[in-house]
């Protein structure tokens, strides 16, 4: 019934703004709640000011059984009543639309600022705080659980390991959490305030370092968003080109992931083998363009090197070296019960709660949910070449870990097969600059899941509001109900099994 | 080419500057010497993404990227490159090398950073680099480091940890500032909500540029500033390395 409310887009597909329906509250309010209650998961959700003051809210929905992306709108005054107690997907999404345009989602169960930063809309505080102070970082109300032998444990936002900042409040029965909060913010250099009024020169480099494990996922979120805006198409050498670094950036953090976790149970030789060998995946990005990282090698318009046959026969077996290194030191763990033991039944997340939630990416997939953009949405190569998608039902952190160590297996096979069958041709096409009062919702499976950018550009074709959504906004909340019920002590390795971004959250 | 600002112009980081030439014409015709002033460019190593923007623009192909890895220097003007590479870190003074020559315990603090200065300098820990074998360790406590590692331009929000970690670390000690972020603010120099560096906030004592530094030039930074490398005053893309 909500179909006349939506308007229906795909992946990376360019719509004029004013085919988004504007409806009222309420209706809005019914469609995203019936929706999801339907089985259609809360993408993203954002604000853009207009003339009048008033907030207009964007939701996009995904439709079950990977049906096609529905947009709709509302315009805010002020307030309205929140979603977040009958939609708990948008508890997040609308304490960041408080925080950054001071509207105020009237019975939100938990409203307190995100990333702590000011209000973006001069005169306009959610929480009436002072304009010209910054606010203080992490300090806000706590959830917490009161009895004589409750106590509560606070970490960071300094950790004591190479890690990036935030903070975490435990109350604990015992060893046993009962309640995780986290807390992040640290990591906010504005962003998404920065991108308005782009494409300029710092464009491409603030997607590659928004999140800067994912720079190939951000960068190919940005360029396909920022194609169809200018209704071009990328040569097909360049996009198979993109889909191996995207999937190579994948083995490496993936890899890279399985060691860590053999390490916080003690395990060294799959942590020390596995160390090494995500370097290797690493420098074979590097090999494409000269950065570990993949940095400057997706371009809009395709990709910024081409590879030669020598470089190509040279990847290959680099790969192909890697990938059994890497199968034999992930072997190594599963061999060993201790660290089977330590993975089974830890941090445990049901199929419920990861679709009640919304859960992406391969902590999605370890709960049994069938859910993976380059299947649903498939944008790119994964249009034409087919990735299966990897899942289990444990929802644990071994389901975590089995998911990523058979996604490694698919990638390597995806990539040899792509290098070669290689398409002939150019890698860089010429783009235009974007089309006015647009909008285009642009997604892309990174290494950690859904990555989403939506883009709306103004009258002049300029970025009007760019939405970046990290996969790591849908999951800390993941990370925070995996460990209730867990001994403290599983903390790191719950934490790993996840391994969310910081930055890609805080922006 | 002179007045050719191509470079300048794409470079997200505002990193290069044209001195003299066409840009100060006053300088050009007044010059008594009676030489005209030819332009020169300074290319700020401290800000640099290493992103290739600059070559690839310009029309002259009079800019390559240089492939040495060695890049760390002692103090920010040292990263303001003219013809020639930069000046390579030189050791600590004496009494303090003393101190941490052979034993260096860093606490690394992230602030702001993307995640990949942070990776490229956790990867030194791994068995291909095993930065152990030079006595270098991160550590957990501040309390039990020699320095602080600082990553990322420090975002308003990370000043106070920032301060609180350092000022947590016992004295003498040293600090570290790792990838264009945590030296000059880097790309995100511009924004209100960081701090333009880690200098901004504490002394720094070596800089070791990038984006992310490459993790030989993280290690040779360390190397050189022990004094277990390096010893005079050296130029990168000049001179050999001395182990
Ligand atoms: S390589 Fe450095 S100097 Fe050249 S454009 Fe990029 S940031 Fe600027
Ligand atoms: S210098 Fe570059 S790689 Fe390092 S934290 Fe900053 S953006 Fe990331």
């Amino acid at each position: 019934m909500s179909g006349r409310r939506l308007v229906h887009t795909e992946n990376a597909e360019v719509l004029p703004v004013g085919d988004v329906p504007v409806v009222p509250v309420v209706t809005f309010r019914e469609t995203v709640i019936d929706s999801v209650r339907d089985g259609a998961r809360l993408v993203a959700f954002f604000g853009r000011p207009q003339e009048d003051r008033r907030l207009l809210v964007f939701a996009v929905l995904a439709m079950p059984d990977a049906g096609p992306l529905g947009v709709l709108a509302m315009a805010v005054d002020g307030r309205y009543p929140a979603l977040t107690g009958a939609c708990p997907q948008a508890h997040l999404f609308e304490r960041e639309l408080a925080e950054q345009w001071g509207v105020v989602p009237e019975g939100h169960p938990w409203l307190k600022p995100m990333r702590f930063h000011r209000s973006w809309q001069p005169g306009r505080d959610a929480w009436g705080r002072d304009p010209e102070q910054d606010p203080r970082p992490g300090v806000t109300d706590f959830y917490s659980v009161e009895g004589e032998e409750i106590h509560e444990v606070a970490v960071g936002p300094v950790h004591a390991g190479v890690i990036e900042p935030g903070h975490f409040r435990f109350q604990c029965h015992g060893e046993v959490v009962l309640h995780l909060e986290i807390a992040l913010g640290y990591q906010h250099r504005g962003i998404e305030r920065a991108l308005v009024g782009g494409p300029d020169k710092r464009t491409m480099p603030f997607m590659e370092t928004a999140a800067g494990d994912t720079s190939i996922g951000h960068a190919t979120a940005y360029c396909q968003a920022r194609e169809a805006l200018a209704h071009s198409t990328v040569p097909p050498r360049a996009m198979a080109l993109r889909g191996v670094a995207l999937e190579l950036e994948r083995i490496a953090n993936h890899v890279g992931d399985l060691g860590a976790l053999a390490g916080d149970v003690g395990f060294l030789p799959t942590a020390s083998y596995c160390g090494r060998i995500r370097g290797d995946v690493l420098n074979l990005s590097a090999l494409l363009c000269g950065s570990r990282f993949g940095r400057g090698f997706i371009r809009p318009g395709g990709v910024g090197y081409d590879v030669t046959a020598g470089m190509i026969a040279e990847l290959q077996d680099r790969l192909a070296e890697a990938a059994r290194d890497a199968a034999e030191a992930i072997g190594l763990m599963w061999d060993t019960p201790s660290v089977t033991e330590r993975f089974e039944d830890t941090g445990t997340v049901s199929r419920e709660t990861c679709m009640e939630i919304g859960l992406v990416g391969p902590a999605a997939r370890a709960c049994g949910v069938d859910r993976d953009v380059r299947q649903d949405a498939p944008f790119g190569i994964y249009r034409f070449t087919h990735i299966p998608t990897v899942t289990w039902d444990t929802g644990d952190v071994f389901g975590r870990a089995h998911v990523r160590e058979i996604e490694i297996l698919r990638s390597v096979a995806f990539i040899q097969e792509q290098l070669t069958n290689l398409p002939r041709g150019g890698t860089l096409a010429a783009v235009a600059p974007p089309a006015p009062e647009s909008l285009v919702v642009s997604l892309v499976e990174g290494w950690r899941g859904e990555i989403c950018h939506a883009v709306l550009t103004d009258g002049a074709g300029r970025f009007a509001r760019y939405k970046i959504v990290d996969p790591s906004f849908h999951n800390w909340f993941g990370l925070a109900l995996a460990m209730r019920g867990e001994p403290i002590s599983d903390f790191p390795l719950c934490n790993k099994s996840f391994n969310l971004s910081y930055c890609g959250h805080d922006l | 080419m002179d007045g050719c600002r191509a470079c300048a112009e794409v470079c997200p980081a505002d990193a290069i500057r044209i001195v003299g030439g066409a840009e100060s014409k006053e300088s050009t015709r007044g010059n008594e010497g009676g030489r005209p002033k030819k332009s020169r460019m300074q290319i700020d190593l401290g800000r640099c993404l290493f992103c290739d923007e600059c070559r690839a623009a310009c029309p002259a192909d009079a800019l390559a990227c240089g492939g040495d890895y060695r890049l760390a220097t002692r103090t920010r003007e040292d990263l303001l490159l003219g013809a020639e590479g930069p000046r390579l870190a030189v050791a600590l003074e004496d009494k303090t090398r003393r101190l941490f020559g052979r034993s260096l315990k860093l606490r690394v603090v992230s602030a702001g950073g993307c995640n990949a200065c942070e990776a490229d300098t956790n990867v030194l820990t791994t068995i291909g680099w095993d930065i152990g074998r030079f006595g270098i360790q991160y550590v957990a406590a501040p309390r039990h480091a020699d320095g602080l590692l600082i990553t990322g331009p420090v975002t308003t929000n990370m000043r106070l940890a920032l301060r609180k970690t350092y000022d947590a670390v016992p004295s003498p000690k040293l600090v570290i500032a790792v990838g264009a972020c945590a030296i000059s603010g880097g790309l995100y120099r511009e924004q209100p909500e960081q701090m333009g560096g880690a200098g901004a906030e504490v002394p720094v004592d070596l800089y070791i540029p990038g984006c992310p530094p490459h993790p030989l030039t993280i290690l040779d930074g360390f190397l050189r500033l022990l004094g277990r490398i390096g010893g005079v005053r050296e130029t990168a893309g000049s001179g050999s390395c001395e182990p």
